[in-house]
């Protein structure tokens, strides 16, 4: 299929989604039983519907739909010189996924390991952190949820905010200072005569993964406060009178009421873990595997932007799967998880 | 011991722990801005100094970056305060049927990898300028400002939809019914009351703009900003200056914090001064009607 088709269906499918929009509007003036009520221009007046119109069209068609259709078109075209774009030989492929799992775009007699592993391993780390996040948190939260007095909350919420302040990449450094062969955790080590030679901690991933669970560990506190704050505290006194021992109350009452935020939490450090950048550019050693960098890789160094399309297309698809799942999971839906 | 306060000491104990481990890379980083070493570290602490803040201020790349990171972020307020407010306003003139699908596109570049952002609105800004030959266009600055926004709106949209739920419409029925224009209701009616989340989202909009680096790395083509002057320092090697970076952004963001609690202290006094003045002139006016009436 030439790619000329692509380019094509890129923009009809917005302008049919717009019409649909027209049409319902369209179908409600018609309808008699809506006769009293103003139409869209008149009940917002011309200026400010003019505006709504234009900054929300801008924005959803030109910034939020039109970019990503393009980068999905891009990832199934071959690498041509910007010359030959559209010309007789652009036709769609799937090499640039055939790369992915097999280290080349006409063989298929061994795996591409490297960059399956680094997926499998993104994948596999992210949820692991997710989950580590979720335990480090939950007690915190539920303190300052359910136990706290209002100025201690307060002060809390200061302290946890403010390590934030400092951005992400700083944050990564931090930690490689710390964790480096003449850090200060080496230097404590080896004073109090643990080990006699300093151990790299950085080739062994262990700063990669304290760093990533540092990162993004406010996402998931705030998404679990919010869920428990509205918790109501008769309920665990209820519990409390009639027996039931700590760990009921926690299994039982307060993490079913917190579902959506553990939902939302969860989904938001996964996608910020996988996606993350900085902190395994900083704190990778020289062997560590993570897909992010990879990726990167395809676009600066091989300058294969087809594949590199691909490559993050392929990460976006582990993210939605990771966000359907944790929907199913939880059976819940996306306007509950995304506030 | 009971087993309530048993389990008082133990959640204090891990409160301890877990603050100690937010906030001990950090103050160990800070530190060693301060020690002479050009490797970073707190141990030995050889001498106190400022001289890596002085090599970082000299510092050409770095103070570039910071002006290009100003003025993106700027940029990015102008852009993603008033699409968010669009976007919010949106949601409830949606037709119901489409809302969820409406709410769905506008969410989702918050739940999108930020790198994916930023390798999106390239690919598609190099098709298109190269297209329609608008090739000033295609400029790190502008697709900058275009990705970050993109999911900046999306956040600012967020705080305004929280502001607009407690919006009282017979406030504006009122003032249409006293014969107020629409654009008139919108700018008297609904921008003030909107001013507190207005001034809440262009915070949060600069701030994410400024320290964003996944989306940036990609969008900002050859230019730089200082995020990403940052990150390829630290792939060169780590020295003290990015601990006197780091320490130096704290001290402003604290400055802020402190400017931003003291004038909304003040506002709050202005506000209940403004309200005691009121209720005083109106018992005034009471007082010479009833005198009148007397």
């Amino acid at each position: 299929m030439h790619s000329s088709i692509g380019q094509v269906v890129i923009y009809v499918i917005p302008a049919m989604v717009l019409a649909w929009f027209g049409w319902l509007a369209w179908r409600d003036r018609r309808d008699p039983a809506n006769a009293g009520r103003q139409g869209f221009v008149a009940r917002n007046g011309w200026p400010v519907a003019g505006f709504l119109v234009i900054a929300v069209g801008f924005w959803t068609i030109f910034m939020i739909v039109l970019p990503l259709f393009s980068m999905i078109d891009l990832s199934f075209r071959p690498k041509l010189p910007p010359p030959q774009w559209g010309g007789p030989k652009d036709f769609y492929t799937l090499d640039n996924y055939r790369y992915f799992l097999f280290g080349s775009t006409t063989s298929t007699a061994a795996w591409n390991v490297t960059h399956l592993t680094a997926f499998a391993l993104t994948i596999l780390t992210s949820i692991a952190i997710t989950a580590l996040d979720f335990v480090i948190c939950y007690p915190i939260a539920y303190y300052m949820a359910k136990v706290a007095r209002p100025n201690r909350l307060r002060l809390m919420m200061l302290m946890l905010i403010a390590p934030y302040w400092v951005n992400e990449i700083l944050r990564a450094f931090a930690f490689r200072i710390l964790f480096s062969s003449q850090g200060i955790i080496n230097n404590v080590l080896m004073a109090s005569g643990l080990i006699d030679q300093p151990v790299d901690f950085l080739a062994a991933d262990v700063a990669l993964y304290a760093g990533l669970a540092y990162a993004y560990l406010l996402m998931m506190m705030f998404a679990l406060y919010n869920a428990l704050d509205t918790l109501d505290g008769n309920l665990i006194e209820a519990a409390r009178d009639l027996g039931a021992p700590w760990w009921h109350i926690h299994a039982f009452i307060a993490i079913p009421h917190a579902k959506p935020g553990i939902a939302s939490g969860s989904t938001l450090v996964f996608m910020l873990t996988a996606g993350s950048l900085a902190a395994p550019l900083v704190l990778g050693g020289p062997r560590s595997l993570w897909f992010t960098p990879i990726v990167y890789d395809r676009f600066y160094q091989a300058f294969n932007w087809q594949q590199g399309a691909a490559y993050a297309l392929i990460l976006l698809v582990a993210c939605v799967v990771f966000v359907l799942g944790v929907l199913r999971l939880f059976k819940l839906g996306l306007a509950e998880i995304a506030r | 011991m009971s087993s309530r306060s048993v389990f008082s000491a133990l959640m204090g104990v891990y409160i301890l722990v877990f603050f100690a481990y937010l906030f001990g890379p950090l103050v160990v980083m800070g530190l060693t801005a301060f020690n002479t070493p050009a490797y970073p570290q707190v141990y030995p602490f050889e001498a106190f100094t400022l001289d890596w803040f002085a090599t970082l201020f000299a510092d050409a790349d770095m103070m570039y970056g910071l002006r290009k990171s100003v003025l993106i972020g700027v940029l990015v307020v102008l852009v993603s305060v008033p699409v968010g407010l669009a976007g919010a306003m949106m949601m409830t003139q949606v037709h119901a049927r489409a809302r969820s699908f409406y709410y769905l596109v506008v969410v989702s570049p918050v739940l999108t990898p930020g790198v994916i952002i930023g390798i999106s609105t390239v690919v598609f800004w190099r098709q298109t300028t190269q297209m329609t030959g608008l090739k000033f266009f295609y400029d790190g600055t502008v697709l900058t400002v275009l990705a970050q926004s993109s999911f900046i709106s999306a956040y600012t949209m967020l705080i305004f939809l929280a502001r607009l739920q407690r919006f009282d419409h017979t406030l504006e029925e009122a003032a249409l019914d006293l014969g107020a224009s629409r654009a008139q209701v919108f700018r008297n009616i609904l921008i003030p009351f909107m001013m507190p989340a207005i001034g809440s989202a262009s915070a949060i909009a600069f701030l994410s703009s400024f320290e964003n680096y996944n989306t940036t790395t990609f969008a900002i083509l050859a230019d730089k900003t200082l995020v990403t002057v940052l990150a390829g320092r630290l792939r060169q090697g780590t020295t003290p200056a990015l601990s006197a970076l780091a320490v130096t952004i704290v001290a402003v963001t604290v400055c802020g914090a402190i400017l931003y609690e003291y004038l909304k202290r003040r506002e709050a006094r202005e506000a209940d001064r403004r309200a005691l003045n009121a209720s005083r002139a109106e018992l005034a006016d009471l007082n010479a009607v009833a005198q009148d009436a007397a």
